[in-house]
């Protein structure tokens, strides 16, 4: 489906996640940001940042790696990103939901 | 003479050296297998053992007995695999050459990685049920308990059999109910995905039936530790949940064998290619079971689905040919839901669970995603299926280790 993020149309899946990462800038991680009440920091971009570089490298994202990954801890995660922070963040981040494993 | 060696005289790897042993003969071969053990556990009775339903006999019996025997079986600890050596070093430093080696050491339950998990009320309000010792404990605890709240807990993912924490759960309400004294006892589900199971059309179902049996979820949990004292879980968050007898399933990982070796993830995990089941760093080691990173779930079925895919692929790699790519990720589970009935589910790597009859299409016996008490007779019947035909390396009859999808109500996976 498409929906106007940052003035501009934009693929989304049911749940919100950018199906095209091409089509992600700065200002569309911002107004997703703040739907989800947030607004951001140095300390966001360093995580969304190394969310997306992950990704690009085909690393499986975890709590767990994100924790020990030296860019942030858990407890940090969590205040950037209350509730469920690796969801919102990825989501900011344009890149698809963690599938968390079976 | 060549040497294959097997790790691990568990589920997979005793289902390796009973299919193996039939193709690879001496004096052309010789094949060992090796485990510090015992005992084998026919581990999905772990969940029946708190509920007074199985005995200890019904699930114990020792790993010689299933080992063929012209497979020599070499009970020690293994202290170190050297890949770049094809050997492998005993406790006792003496080393064993391979020219092929299966590592099928499985995983294990890690309470030490969240902080108070082992800590002073660990068996006495604190448990799992993953172990033998753990379930046991539990059933000691809830033969005379007298209610309050039981709070059954996932850790962090990937675990042995995804489903067992939600089984208990039922099962749990089915045992008080039996005892009349469900309206003393309060249930929750405290997971770390955002629903009651990983796969959507799965979720829902289950859901359904977590809200029908008032037990209550709470998800996306990720614990940062267990509070003793005061008994309680806590999330990074911040949000705490009380508990009376905390049920846990903690942290899984591969053996630490892995970590000495330098072959592991960061949870020991083996990397392995998902459809051949060989190692992605060395051609002559091939993963299966619990011990591989593949994307498949950590379930006895799946490891038995694998085995008989990885004998194919051994036998085309010892005779120079390329590899059969063709583990699909197939995965067989019954989930118990209480009151004599249960669920089956049949997925792989990129189909869901779905609605249907198994294994004949159209007919059944058995109803996948629904309630019966057939599935639940099919997931007792299992347990001398288990001893008796599966660890032995039998085909089961009309189950194929690629995934059937005739007789099947599909939508392909999401997020494929």
């Amino acid at each position: 489906m498409e929906k106007v993020i940052a003035g501009k149309p934009i693929t989304v899946n049911e749940e919100g996640y950018l199906t095209d990462f091409n089509q992600w800038d700065e200002k569309v991680g911002e107004a997703i940001a703040a739907e989800n009440h947030l607004s951001l920091t140095p300390r966001h971009w360093d995580v969304i940042r190394y969310l997306q570089n992950e990704q690009k490298n085909q690393v499986a994202l975890s709590i767990r790696r994100v924790g020990k990954s030296g860019v942030v801890d858990i407890r940090e995660l969590y205040s950037l990103f209350p509730n469920a922070p690796l969801k919102t963040a990825t989501k900011i981040a344009g890149i698809p939901k963690p599938a968390s494993c079976i | 003479m060549k040497n294959l060696v097997i790790l691990g005289a568990g589920t997979a790897g005793t289902m390796m050296a009973n299919h193996l042993h039939h193709h690879l003969k001496t004096p052309d071969w010789n094949i060992s297998i090796i485990d510090e053990r015992d005992k084998h556990y026919y581990q999905p009775g772990f969940l029946f053992l708190p509920f007074d339903i199985y005995t200890p006999d019904d699930i114990i019996k020792t790993v010689d007995e299933f080992i063929p025997k012209d497979v020599s079986l070499i009970k020690s600890r293994v202290d170190k695999i050297l890949p770049e050596e094809n050997k492998v070093q005993l406790a006792d430093g003496k080393q064993l050459d391979y020219d092929v080696l299966i590592i099928a050491t499985g995983a294990k339950i890690s309470p030490e990685e969240t902080p108070g998990m082992g800590g002073e009320e660990w068996q006495k309000s604190v448990f799992d049920f993953y172990t033998f010792e753990g379930a046991l404990a539990l059933r000691n605890k809830l033969r005379d308990w007298t209610g309050g709240n039981l709070v059954v807990h996932i850790t962090e993912m990937p675990i042995k059999c995804p489903v067992a924490p939600l089984e208990f759960a039922f099962l749990a309400d089915s045992f008080f109910k039996n005892k009349d004294m469900r309206d003393k006892v309060g249930i929750t589900y405290v997971t770390p995905l955002s629903g009651a199971f990983t796969k959507p059309k799965a979720t829902e179902a289950l859901t359904h039936l977590l809200d029908e049996k008032h037990i209550r979820i709470e998800s996306d949990f990720a614990i940062e530790q267990v509070d003793n004292e005061n008994k309680q879980i806590i999330d990074y968050g911040g949000r705490a949940i009380p508990f009376d007898i905390l049920v846990t399933v903690p942290t899984n990982k591969g053996d630490e064998l892995m970590d000495r070796s330098g072959m592991g993830d960061d949870l020991n995990y083996v990397p392995t290619n998902k459809a051949t089941l060989q190692s992605k760093v060395y051609p002559n080691i091939f993963v299966l079971g619990d011990a591989s990173d593949i994307p498949a779930s950590k379930a006895g079925s799946v490891a038995h689905f694998e085995a008989e895919i990885l004998t194919d692929n051994i036998l085309h790699f010892v005779k120079g040919e390329p590899l059969s790519e063709e583990f699909d990720g197939h995965a067989n589970c019954f989930i118990e839901t209480g009151n004599d009935k249960a669920l089956l589910i049949d997925f792989n790597y990129t189909h869901e669970p779905v609605e249907g009859s198994f294994p004949f299409p159209g007919i059944g016996p058995l109803r996948l995603l629904k309630e019966s008490r057939m599935n639940h007779m099919g997931k007792l019947a299992f347990r001398w299926i288990y001893w008796n035909v599966l660890l032995k390396g039998t085909h089961i009859p009309f189950v194929s280790a690629n995934m059937s999808e005739s007789g099947k109500h599909y939508e392909k996976a999401l997020n494929e």
